[in-house]
């Protein structure tokens, strides 16, 4: 059996996109360069909008990725529950300013940019990227970002809560203001994640302060094999 | 068209030789001005004038430096190791299996206190571009900041300002921030000190070199549009002292733009793969001008610009504003005629602008005996004709008069050894807390919290450990560390001897790190050049570092000098920045400060020798607000023994842990060593209790060994001539220090309160 492939978008501005692209690797995954400019998912099985400040963020966050050409194939597919898609930190921020994922993330309440090893506790085990972790597991990955803070109305987040679409918590409190210490969400089809802290910056002991972070990138692959719908083309 | 009609060209130049120039006001002394003339044969336009008096500036012709930096040349140690060598952008060295690495460090200290936070970002800006420049990918950033007291009104802008920059810039542009210093001192109030350093990667074949050979060859401007920002900034901003007027400079610090940046590193690299570039340069400090007259010297000698077509953001800007820009994020590449539309086709997938500016040109022999010919024309009229090596490689150089400062003797004289020391374990057990507490000691996460460590993956040391170190590709096991380190404090009581402790301290954390040192770099910043006490400082720092590198054998590569450091005529104490790279055949034999709950009850080692040496020290400093004596003594020889224990003990696996012996001495270090890991130690000082915790003594760490490991550690020790001391245990929960008359104990809570609460107190109050 060929490796599931899965693609990782580069903005104008993407920083952890080799970064994505390794982890993805690691855990046994094909990876597929996608180019913002171009609005062609290549046929891959999923997608990792990773972090950085794409189109370096001037506007708002993710909000003119959002319009990018790979967007127009990816939003319907993703929207539709057929195209796994992780968004982290930046990729997160895409994806709600895509409306694929409700909310926002707003400036950390400090008003300063944090990167710390941060301990999370993963609440939705069921979905397309985080099927290898249990409900209710401690794991600490890397947290680097300047606008983390999680905010939507409280009707939002009361659903969110009701539906289990909560991914992650921060452990103790939010160090960024995020409302109900919300580090990542999911769609109601869970395969759409988003996810303010970096799990593909802790997939070596060697360079991250764990290796929690893998079970992302070994649910996809778990995810995929169970013969979910795949492939962009699916759509 | 007033606007077109207005501007001075060669030709004007001929026919009013009185005309009076504003040369003063650009900086220039009678002399240099007059040697412009006599070398023009005629007086220089303005757009020329603009051209000398930013290459010729303190900032950009080392002209008080020069005659002391050569002494890095003409002392370099033997080695294979060094690619490129200083002059350049950065110098390279060998990193073995055909990697290269290049780093600088240099400093943005006067911008960064005008407008704190575009004067660092646009720092970390123009070092990763000098980086980008060899050829290089960046791949880390540190920085070195000092600043007046913490708790002073003025630092509560500009420490917050400075650290918000550099965050914005290297976050944004995805460069891991692997570590630096953060030090405070009351003379750096009118004058922080922003020292930004880059480390790059490269394959021995991808060096590129700052020319223009091969006649026909266009010039072109890429990345941004030139506009008003930082104009004058090298020549005034980097050269003046300050004083009231510097309110009104503050529009002329430049604006950075890391998104551009980023782009900027990914389209030169694409660039340099594809071989479309034959020279390439970065405009940094004194801009096109320096690009062009840079490039041009370093290739055929001449060239010829057409300087309407710089693309511009302001249209109202004068050919001498557009020559003395210091816009951010722009480069100028040579490429051949034929590479052309690769080169633009490149550029417009990163979406950045270029422009053919002009083209290399033939010199005749007379012209290249003369310095070679720039010509620049401005819509048709020629406004530059120069040799362009006048003004990059043959500016003014000065023997400033020195003269060792009239205090010193009495400062020396000031011995510690009076201060009142501690009488009871109560005092002592206080004073290490206060210590560990102070600003310039404690724990800088506030600051370093700011800045991504993990972008591109392969960060293995960073913040809080002694040294960064990253691996070098995603798929090998080999990499490099880096530290800088500088003690004002030292070298003002003795600035040969505190250079070389400088030095050796960067030395010995790059060493705690497992790696071996290799090369060099430095950012020497001093006062007024023109105050012969001042240029003494700088001579024997500069000596003392040149002495230092030859006898350990590490080049040193680059640098720069940051001159006119002083608030009216009061100098900051010298402070030579030393930064020193190593490098490591397996990252995975790395060493962390930490002690680990894993090592409980292994052996912690005292490697070097504790003298009763206090001048300089931290806690006369913290405690008693003393500056006197002489700093702790310099052994080099016993450094690269310890260096060598280190490096040895970390590849054949013998450590747990290692961490040098610096500011505060062992209190600090078995402090930090405790609370890194979340686990205490049991030590035993001895008959001296005061001074085993709070002497400075150079040449010394502490090491945990491995059980299985002591008896080979013990031979390697004995084998290297380094003295290893046992002096206790790791575990339990509390930092516990006897003696022999008593003990003191801290739990590693109150510790961590200490240690951790003064910044966050200082800074978060003052939102």
């Amino acid at each position: 059996m060929t490796a599931p492939r899965v693609g990782v978008v580069t903005f104008p501005g993407s920083l952890d996109d080799r970064d994505a692209a390794r982890a993805l690797r690691l855990a046994g995954a094909q990876t597929v360069s996608l180019w913002h400019d171009e609005a062609d998912l290549k046929g891959v099985d999923a997608v990792v909008l990773p972090g950085g400040f794409s189109y370096g963020d001037y506007l708002r966050c993710g909000a003119i990725a959002r319009f990018a050409p790979i967007m127009t194939e990816l939003v319907p597919a993703a929207r539709a529950g057929n195209l796994p898609v992780l968004g982290i930190c930046n990729g997160f921020q895409i994806l709600c300013e895509s409306h694929l994922l409700p909310g926002a993330l707003t400036r950390n309440a400090s008003r300063h940019f944090i990167c710390r090893d941060q301990l999370l506790r993963v609440e939705a085990a069921d979905t397309a990227w985080t099927n290898s972790y249990s409900s209710g597991q401690e794991i600490l990955i890397p947290l680097k970002s300047g606008e983390g803070s999680y905010a939507a109305h409280a009707d939002t987040i009361a659903e969110l809560e009701r539906e289990g679409r909560v991914v992650a918590r921060y452990v103790d409190s939010a160090p960024n203001g995020s409302q109900s210490d919300i580090a990542g969400i999911t769609n109601e089809h869970g395969n759409v994640v988003g996810l303010m802290p970096h799990p593909e910056h802790a997939v070596e002991a060697l360079t991250g302060p764990s290796r929690d972070g893998v079970g992302f990138f070994t649910s996809i692959l778990a995810h995929l094999a169970k013969g979910a719908p795949v492939g962009a083309a699916a759509s | 068209m007033s606007e077109v009609s207005q501007f001075d060209t060669v030709t004007k130049a001929e026919t009013t030789p009185d005309t009076p120039q504003p040369f003063a006001e650009l900086g220039m002394k009678d002399d240099e001005y007059a040697r412009v003339r006599e070398i023009l044969g005629r007086r220089p336009t303005s757009a020329e004038l603009a051209i000398y008096s930013v290459m010729w500036s303190e900032h950009c012709s080392y002209k008080s430096s020069k005659v002391h930096l050569r002494q890095f040349g003409e002392k370099a140690p033997e080695t294979d190791a060094l690619l490129v060598g200083m002059g350049e952008n950065a110098g390279v060295v060998d990193v073995g299996d055909g990697y290269a690495v290049t780093f600088k460090i240099e400093s943005h200290n006067h911008p960064s206190y005008v407008e704190p936070h575009q004067g660092a970002a646009t720092g970390v800006g123009g070092i990763v571009r000098d980086i980008l420049t060899m050829g290089a990918r960046p791949v880390a950033v540190m920085d070195a900041l000092r600043f007046g007291p913490a708790d002073a009104p003025d630092t509560q802008r500009v420490l917050p300002g400075v650290v918000s920059g550099i965050s914005f810039y290297g976050n944004c542009l995805g460069l891991p921030n692997i570590g630096g210093e953060l030090g405070f001192d009351a003379g750096y109030s009118g004058n922080p000190l922003v020292n930004a350093l880059c480390v790059g990667v490269m394959k021995h074949g991808d060096i590129k070199l700052a020319q223009a050979p091969g006649p026909g060859n266009h010039v072109i401007l890429f990345g941004s549009t030139t506009g008003p920002d930082g104009i004058g900034g090298a020549s005034v901003l980097a050269s003046a002292t300050f004083d009231d007027e510097s309110q009104a400079k503050r529009p002329s610090v430049q604006v950075g733009d890391p998104f551009m940046e980023k782009l900027l590193i990914e389209c030169s690299l694409e660039l340099f793969a594809k071989d479309l570039v034959v020279g390439i340069q970065d405009l940094g400090a004194a801009g096109v001008s320096c690009a062009t007259t840079e490039l041009a010297a370093g290739g055929t000698g001449g060239m010829r610009v057409e300087l309407d077509r710089v693309p511009l953001r302001d249209h109202r800007l004068t050919p001498e504003e557009i020559l003395m820009s210091e816009s951010q994020e722009r480069m100028m590449a040579i490429v051949e005629p034929g590479k052309l539309d690769d080169f633009l086709a490149t550029c417009a997938k990163w979406d950045i602008l270029a422009s053919v500016i002009g083209e290399v040109t033939e010199v005749t022999e007379e012209e290249a005996a003369r310095g070679g010919r720039l010509v620049m024309t401005w819509h048709g009229e020629t406004v530059v004709d120069m040799p362009p090596r006048t003004a990059s490689d043959e500016g003014p150089v000065y023997e400033r008069p020195l003269a060792r400062p009239d205090d010193l003797d009495g400062l020396q004289a000031d011995d510690p050894t009076e201060l009142e020391r501690p009488s009871t374990d109560a005092q002592l057990r206080e004073q290490v807390l206060r210590v560990l507490s102070a600003p310039g000691i404690c724990d800088p996460a506030w600051v370093t919290e700011q800045y991504d460590r993990y972008v591109l993956g392969n960060t293995v040391l960073a913040n809080p450990h002694d040294g960064g170190m990253i691996r070098i590709t995603d798929d090998g096991d080999r990499g490099v560390a880096l530290a800088t380190d500088g003690n004002g404090r030292y070298t003002r009581l003795d600035p040969y001897a505190g250079t070389q402790l400088a030095y050796a301290e960067a030395y010995r954390n790059v060493a705690a790190t497992g790696a071996r040192p290799l090369a060099v770099t430095n950012c020497l910043n001093f006062g007024s050049p023109e105050d012969p006490a001042v240029m003494w400082q700088f001579s024997e720092s500069a000596k003392g570092l040149a002495d230092a590198c030859l006898q350990l054998g590490t080049p040193v590569t680059g640098g720069n000098v940051s001159f006119y450091n002083q608030t009216g005529s009061t100098a900051i104490n010298p402070t030579p920045v030393i930064g020193v790279l190593g490098v490591i055949e397996d990252v995975h034999n790395r060493l962390t400060s930490s002690f680990s709950h894993s090592d409980e009850g292994a052996k912690i080692f005292l490697l070097g020798e504790t003298r009763e040496e206090l001048g300089g020290s931290a806690w006369a400093d913290i405690v008693h607000g003393h500056l006197g004596g002489l700093p702790p003594q310099v052994d080099l020889v016993a450094e690269a023994s310890l260096g060598e224990v280190l490096a040895d003990g970390a590849d054949n696996g013998l450590l747990a842990s290692a961490h040098d012996l610096s500011d505060g001495g062992l209190a600090v270090a078995l402090a930090e060593s405790s609370l890194r890991g979340g686990v205490g130690c049991e030590v035993k000082l001895g008959e001296e209790p005061f001074l085993a915790l709070f002497s400075e003594s150079a040449g010394r760490a502490i090491v945990t060994v491995r059980a299985d490991a002591e008896g080979a550690f013990g031979e390697l020790c004995a084998r290297h001539g380094v003295p290893a001391t046992p002096i206790g245990i790791v575990g339990g929960t509390d930092l516990a220090l006897t003696h022999a008359n008593g003990e003191i104990r801290i739990g590693l809570a109150e510790l961590r309160t200490a240690h951790e609460s003064t910044l966050p107190q200082i800074f978060n109050a003052s939102r």
